[in-house]
């Protein structure tokens, strides 16, 4: 085990950790301001690859590209919340996994109806692909460096804007108090299609940047929902520190397990039995991680609801 | 119309496709009506969670995907004539079907206990999250056990055997599943009206009540997904005999939100509602599918229909207004 | 001295800087009615719930039925014998009225995981239920869907679930909450017919109940107990109009 390899490995779990963010946190305050569990924020995250790799196919530009997923995705998310979702709020929990389930199916099969099944490819631009010699000595794609960036960049701005905007604190007020805020006369409506459309935002960019190493194509925002689901079990629902803090957790968790779990159990195991049974407990690390949190924090390490 | 005389003509309805198909010598529809049987099963157990419990349970795929590996493994064990385990003590494959049945509800029972203590520790969205995460685990796991196929899956060559039939038979395997799925009915029929159901539906309404009487919600709680596990499982078994075949997929989340899916569109807490949504859920995967590849966007659509504005789903649009139970 | 049904010593419950039980002490002597009143935000639904068993104190001990139930959690409690009633009712609206008593009686005996014979068809727990629907009168309305009940009938019907436990002292949280005059008089005197079985604990803000019922009176404020006495005691107390009950014609 080296350190140079320890090293990117913690890389790596830092980029997937701040792509779970960027999920995850739209959902918890969807969660915190609405009381809305989302299920269709997988979709979302879908919409957004796939516009980016529509507008990049076409124009060739990646940066289009992005900015096509966050349009893409923040307008579906709208035209959902106005149509679906705002009729939902009311409901109980059981209503609403019902209804963005179903949400899930139209999407998916309608992406699948446009786009056919096979995958698209969203293609790292030049300019941003091949190694980076980092302090030390390592190499590291830069293209996921820039994905971490991103990601911290995004997490800064949204921490400004729910610490120090205007619509930040109806969001915070929101949060705390749902009936509240609309007797003291805050334009609701807007505020939660704003806030659905944020979080909407956010899932299509993250789905865009991890097309670019990964494949776009039909199902694969829910396996990301999920682990979003197991950072809001951490981190705690109504908590964007939370969903932070909990991202950070399950991508390093995720990432050095997979790494080392398999070479740690061939310290005393043969090789073969070492890797199958390395690899099959890696896959259920942040699972573990997260039924260890229930034992001792039901709610969550830092949760509000 | 009462609801007893819809579970009759449910259940009735059921039997009668079946045997009027083996008549008409169309095995293909009898293995429909099987697997609409052992998909009722599934969410006869899921409902007892979600129905009488009040609780949702996104990851019931779980116990369905242990109890097909339960049979999985040891018919392939069987098949291949070598053992599960030789030390510290000998366990060999079984191809026969009441074994299986027995391993797989244990199997189930176990893992919902487990599942169950760490998740009703929650509550609300947490435990939806958590469930749905608990599934999701076990369908990693299973994709990265080489073993067992790993995500191809594994397949078992001749259908399992129960003594005095021929289970390769459709209608004699069909005859198994529906007799199993009305045994369970009864069950949880009885239990329902017993001091459990009353306690657990009460949980559901009012825990603070149900503990200022001197019980637990918690174990309540656990007991009805203990159980609700179990038969689960139990169907996961027979679906894996179905199709004599095992994968990954039985633990995934679609497989979770078509469970749910149907016992919704049936009627959630109505005893028969499963069989009424696993009946509509296969018609319309046969004709809808027949039609358009896609016909899981009209699913998607009929589903937002009815939580938006058909709230009870098929028998509650049917069943009279029930006074309150005696 | 007969030694107190159940007795508070010294209970304490802050939430951050607000202490919201400040030391308290009380107890409920065999056969008495004991009022807890105090003005809004007093404490008394933190220091109800901490005697029946939701809120677990920061100091303090709660004994009840001759043993100390500080650690104890509601269910525990309530299977020892402390019966309560809810501010706000707390019933299964979609069981019907006999069925929500039947939960008592069925608390009481601890015959939950039973899985096989209707619960409604035990001659026993339904008999028990019936006998409490009887006293409080809500007979006429077992075959109800609780949902359908009036406020007051409600309210009733509480008070029945309670019975049914068959319980060694009650805690019952502003039973006479939105009743009119009339369901007043009527839970007035039933409650004063209720003492002889078991201890009354009771939380009201309706003064004619309270000073018409209760044997002693405890007051409540900023979490501490100003004054215990009898109703006399209670109403000439100078540090008690001048705390609560405001400036009155002596």
């Amino acid at each position: 085990m080296s350190s140079l390899l320890l090293f990117e490995q913690v890389l790596n779990g830092l980029q997937l950790g701040v792509m779970l963010f960027l999920m995850a946190a739209g959902l918890t305050l969807i969660f915190g301001v609405m009381g809305l569990i989302n299920l269709a924020h997988g979709s979302l995250y879908m919409v957004g690859a796939f516009a980016a790799a529509a507008v990049a196919a076409a124009t060739g530009s990646f940066l289009l590209a992005l900015a096509a997923s966050l349009a893409a995705a923040a307008a579906a998310g709208a035209v959902i919340e106005l149509g679906v979702i705002r009729r939902l709020y009311d409901r109980d929990h059981l209503d609403q996994v019902l209804a963005t389930f179903a949400l899930i199916l139209i999407f998916s099969e309608g992406t699948r109806w446009i786009f056919g099944s096979f995958p698209l490819f969203l293609d790292v631009p030049d300019y941003l692909s091949g190694p980076v010699t980092l302090p030390g000595g390592i190499q590291y794609p830069l293209y996921r460096l820039v994905i971490i960036l991103a990601g911290l960049v995004v997490a800064a701005g949204l921490f400004l804007l729910i610490g120090r905007t205007r619509i930040g604190i109806q969001i915070r007020a929101g949060e705390a108090d749902r009936e509240m805020i609309a007797a003291l006369g805050i334009d609701i409506t807007r505020l939660y299609t704003l806030v659905f459309a944020l979080g909407a935002a956010l899932a299509g960019l993250a789905g865009a940047l991890v097309g670019a190493i990964q494949s776009v194509q039909v199902g694969m925002g829910e396996p990301v929902l999920i682990l979003a689901f197991v950072v809001i079990v951490i981190g705690g629902i109504g908590s964007v520190k939370g969903a932070f803090i909990g991202a950070l957790l399950v991508g390093l968790t995720d990432t050095l397990g997979r790494s080392f779990l398999p070479g740690l159990f061939g310290l005393f195991m043969e090789p073969a039995a070492a890797t199958t049974v390395g690899s099959a407990l890696a896959s259920m690390a942040i699972y573990i991680l997260m039924a260890g949190v229930l034992l001792f924090r039901p709610r969550g390490l830092f949760g509000v609801a | 119309m009462r609801e007893r005389h819809i579970n009759a003509i449910l259940l009735g309805g059921l039997l009668l496709t079946a045997l009027a198909a083996w008549g008409l010598d169309q095995p293909f529809t009898i293995t429909l009506a099987t697997k609409v049987a052992i998909l009722a099963l599934a969410g006869v157990g899921l409902n007892i969670t979600l129905g009488l419990g009040g609780m949702i349970s996104l990851g019931h795929a779980a116990f369905f995907g242990i109890g097909g590996y339960a049979m999985g493994i040891l018919a392939s064990h069987a098949q291949s004539y070598t053992p599960l385990m030789e030390a510290p003590f000998l366990i060999e494959g079984t191809k026969s079907m009441p074994v299986i049945w027995l391993v797989a509800v244990a199997a189930s029972a176990l893992a919902a206990l487990v599942i169950g203590a760490l998740s009703l520790r929650t509550t609300g969205a947490y435990f939806i999250m958590v469930t749905l995460a608990f599934g999701q685990m076990l369908y990693y796991f299973a994709i990265s056990w080489p073993a067992y196929g790993g995500e191809d899956g594994l397949s078992i060559y001749v259908r399992n055997g129960f003594p005095g039939l021929n289970t390769l038979d459709p209608i004699q395997f069909f005859g198994l599943c529906f007799v199993l799925l009305c045994l369970v009915l009864l069950f949880v029929a009885r239990f329902s009206r017993a001091p459990f159901g009353l306690a657990l539906t009460a949980a559901r309404q009012v825990p603070a009540r149900v503990e200022a009487v001197g019980l637990s919600p918690y174990r309540l709680q656990l007991a009805a997904f203990v159980l609700s596990g179990a038969i689960t499982g139990l169907a996961g078994a027979l679906f894996a005999d179905l199709n004599r075949f095992v994968s990954p997929a039985m633990f995934s989340w679609q497989t979770s939100g078509e469970i749910m899916v149907f016992v919704i569109l049936g009627g959630v807490a109505r005893l028969c509602g499963p069989v009424a949504g696993a009946a509509l859920f296969i018609l319309l995967e046969h004709w809808l599918g027949a039609l358009s590849e896609f016909w899981h966007i009209y699913l998607g659509a009929l589903l937002l229909i009815v939580v938006l504005f058909a709230r009870g789903g098929l028998i509650g649009q049917i069943a009279a207004k029930e006074a309150a139970h005696d | 001295m007969t030694e107190p049904v159940l007795s508070v010593r010294g209970l304490g419950k802050s939430f951050g800087a607000l202490k919201a039980t400040d030391g308290v002490s009380l107890d409920l002597r065999p056969g008495e009615i004991h009022a807890l009143i105090g003005p809004n935000g007093a404490g008394k639904s933190t220091l109800i719930g901490q005697i029946a068993g939701g809120i677990r104190p920061d100091r303090g001990e709660i004994r009840f039925a001759g043993r100390d139930v500080t650690g104890l959690g509601t269910a525990a409690r309530a299977r020892l014998g402390l019966g309560r009633t809810f501010q706000i009712s707390a019933l299964a609206m979609e069981h019907s009225v006999l069925q929500n008593v039947v939960l008592g009686a069925l608390g009481a005996r601890g015959r939950a995981m039973r899985f096989w014979r209707p619960v409604m068809g035990d001659a026993i727990l339904v008999k028990a239920a019936e006998d409490a629907l009887e006293r409080v009168g809500l007979s006429d309305h077992a075959a109800m869907r609780t949902a359908e009940l009036s406020h007051g009938q409600r309210r009733q019907l509480e008070v029945a679930v309670a019975l049914a436990l068959k319980p060694g002292a009650f805690l019952m949280d502003e039973p006479m909450a939105g009743l009119g005059a009339e369901g007043s008089l009527r839970m007035t005197a039933f409650l004063d017919g209720l003492r002889a079985e078991a201890p009354i604990l009771l939380v009201e803000h309706d003064m004619d109940a309270v000073f018409a019922l209760a044997d002693r009176i405890s007051v409540l404020v900023y979490g501490r107990i100003i004054a215990t006495g009898t109703a006399e005691e209670i109403r000439a107390s100078r540090e008690v109009r001048e705390a609560y009950l405001g400036e009155e014609d002596a």
